[in-house]
């Protein structure tokens, strides 16, 4: 028999995290969204409870869990805002778990733990104007010069670009040599030739800073590679593995809130006589849901649980992530059509939770890039 | 430091509360349970002591089986060791049967300050802390919204908002305090204290283990009977008169005298 339940300490730790999403997170949400603020108050408060180390042993200052507490937390984030619930997912399973996988002992004390405390916040840095589901094509270079790599080039889109104090980023060591060329360094904020360019403007996750990064005659001590030289395009794409899980919890979060808000304004809201949750059509919308969210939510806890048994997961986190972020769009599309005109409006939260969606089928590979990552396991 | 804390799982705040079908009790059915917010106050307070000074900190409650939850949660937030007193004659008691198990507990330990929430807020008595405070011969502090203590006195100051000032209490250590709002900020529970809440010990007792009369507590030793309980009346909508101020004034009147019958 499959157990389907979590752990009593699995589920102490969801109610408590809804609790706090509910609490700390959810209030200044929409307010957040419309301004573009990155929701800086709430950083040292996720840090005190370990949100910003999920998966760090305790050793290096972090939680000492995994993938499936992972899941269970930014799906409770995600439920309530899809920014906040981004840049738990990006600092986790992008930056902090990039250099605490494939980084030295050194880099482990010097940077894994205070990203782990929640002390500075973590970017990762792939995507370029040229590259960006073809991640490989990137023109960053890195060159040894003496001691140091001087870094030239720019990156686009960087998750927490601005915000952050530590970011990994990937450069080629062998220009012209693909991926077999690309390495990982790890670059600190204030470091001269770091500029951090234009902040974007988004459709959602607008809380979440967007930022470019430029890179001129950047020098980096030798000790700043991340892994082997020459071999960063693997720990990427491993990287970016474990990533989709986290992305797909969040859009299980984002398509719970849109399902909740729902149900209770379809009880709420009265036409023809009736609380409009009487009428077949709706009740279908909502069952529809209802029942895509639990499917994906096992699809998400079977690939977090794969990761943290140490079986191959790559599958499982593509399929995840697929079916979660397109669910989460179709649901959260919905929830603003069970709301008529008033799911259109800005005081609404499923207009958010729509827009917010919307990255999940994008961002850590868009679901064109899950379908090729699927198929070519399947018919390997 | 020497703590003890007495917490009550209650229903959670944003529950739709119906009374049973007998009337007697409220209807459980789908309801879901936190800490009582007064008592976090309590925790809170404890667990700060506990960071300044050398301190243990112990949770007690008295409840079913479900109350376990409430003391594990106060275990991962960083409390040391629970109590749950648990057992099926404790049914159907008064704020008074509570206090003389709770007391009979309590007096097991030498424990330098317990901490109450003012008033759990399901049944609203207020009156356990303070029962427990009588019983043990303790001075106590009701509604504290502040505490400084003074270990190397033995003492410690006590606010509270009376009508229009604050007052300030010197008492003498041990004692009891129940927390109002205010006290401090309750912090969230973070996810390796959550993970180690398991492994913290947590001792389960009966009537028999505490060596309570039975007769004297639960619905037994109750002196006082919950009667009935029934839900606030559903307040009708107002209607509102919407014609021109003459054709308004002719309608209320009418209103007035034929509906309402007052004129």
């Amino acid at each position: 028999m499959i157990d389907f339940d979590l752990s009593e300490e699995q589920k102490c730790l969801q109610q408590m995290i809804r609790n706090f999403a509910k609490t700390e997170i959810s209030p200044g949400a929409a307010d957040r969204d419309e301004k573009m603020s990155f929701p800086h108050e709430l950083i040292p408060k996720m840090a005190a409870m370990k949100l910003l180390g999920i998966a760090i042993p305790e050793k290096y200052g972090g939680a000492g869990l995994g993938a499936m507490e992972t899941a269970i937390v930014l799906e409770e984030i995600g439920r309530v805002d899809g920014a906040t619930a981004l840049i738990v997912a990006s600092h986790n399973a992008l930056c902090t778990a990039h250099l605490y996988r494939f980084g030295t002992e050194a880099q482990r004390e010097r940077y894994v733990v205070p990203l782990a405390k929640g002390e500075k916040l973590g970017a990762w840095a792939l995507t370029e104007a040229g590259s960006g589901s073809d991640a490989a094509a990137l023109q960053t270079t890195a060159v040894l010069d003496g001691d140091a790599w001087v870094i030239n080039g720019s990156k686009l889109f960087t998750t927490q670009g601005a915000t952050a104090g530590i970011t990994v980023m990937m450069a080629s060591t062998l220009p012209g040599g693909g991926a077999g060329g690309i390495s990982a360094f790890v670059v600190e904020k204030g470091t001269p030739g770091l500029t951090v360019g234009k902040v974007e403007n988004k459709l959602g996750v607008r809380a979440s800073d967007t930022a470019a990064l430029h890179f001129e005659d950047l020098r980096i001590p030798k000790a700043n590679l991340i892994g082997a030289c020459g071999e960063g395009f693997q720990d990427v794409l491993q990287i970016l593995d474990g990533g989709r899980i986290g992305i797909g919890a969040m859009a299980v979060g984002l398509a719970r809130g849109a399902l909740e808000e729902s149900i209770h304004y379809a009880k709420e809201r009265e036409q023809f006589g009736h609380p409009i949750a009487d009428f077949q059509a709706i009740q279908a919308k909502l069952s529809d849901m209802s029942s895509e969210i639990e499917a994906a939510r096992l699809l998400v806890y079977r690939a977090a649980l794969l990761k943290d048994h140490g079986d191959d997961f790559k599958l499982a986190a593509s399929e995840a992530k697929l079916f979660a972020s397109e669910m989460a769009m179709r649901a959260t599309s919905q929830a603003i059509q069970i709301h008529g005109g008033v799911g259109y409006l800005k005081e609404a939260p499923v207009e958010r939770y729509f827009r917010d969606a919307k990255i999940c089928e994008i961002g850590e590979g868009t679901s064109e890039i899950q379908r090729r990552v699927i198929a070519k396991e399947l018919l390997r | 430091m020497k703590i003890a804390v007495c917490i009550k799982q209650v229903p959670a705040t944003e529950s739709k509360i119906k009374p049973s079908s007998d009337g007697k009790e409220i209807d459980r059915t789908g309801l879901s349970y936190v800490v009582n917010p007064y008592d976090e106050f309590g925790v809170e307070e404890a667990l700060r002591i506990k960071e300044r000074l050398e301190s243990s900190v112990t949770v007690v409650t008295m409840g079913t089986e479900r109350a376990e939850e409430a003391l594990r949660t106060c275990l991962a937030l960083g409390a040391d060791q629970a109590i749950h007193i648990k057992d099926d004659l404790l049914r159907g008691g008064d704020a008074y049967g509570v206090a003389l198990v709770l007391t009979t507990a309590l007096m097991k330990e030498h424990y330098d300050i317990i901490f109450f929430g003012k008033q759990a807020v399901d049944d609203d008595s207020g009156a356990v802390g303070i029962h427990v405070a009588e019983l043990m011969g303790l001075p106590h502090v009701a509604v504290i919204n502040k505490l400084d203590l003074k270990p190397e006195e033995g003492r410690a100051l006590a606010s509270r908002q009376i009508e229009g000032a604050t007052e300030m209490v010197n008492i003498k250590l041990p004692a009891v305090f129940t927390c109002q709002k205010g006290l401090n900020e309750p912090r969230y529970a973070s996810l390796p204290g959550i993970m180690k809440a398991k492994q913290k010990p947590l001792t389960t007792l009966t009537l028999a283990d505490l060596g309570v009369d039975k007769d004297a507590v639960g619905a037994k030793g109750a002196k006082l009977v919950v009667d009935c309980i029934k839900a606030p009346r559903v307040r009708s909508t107002g209607n509102i008169i919407d014609k021109n101020p003459s054709e308004s004034v002719e309608e209320l009147v009418r209103l007035l005298r034929d509906e309402a019958k007052v004129l």
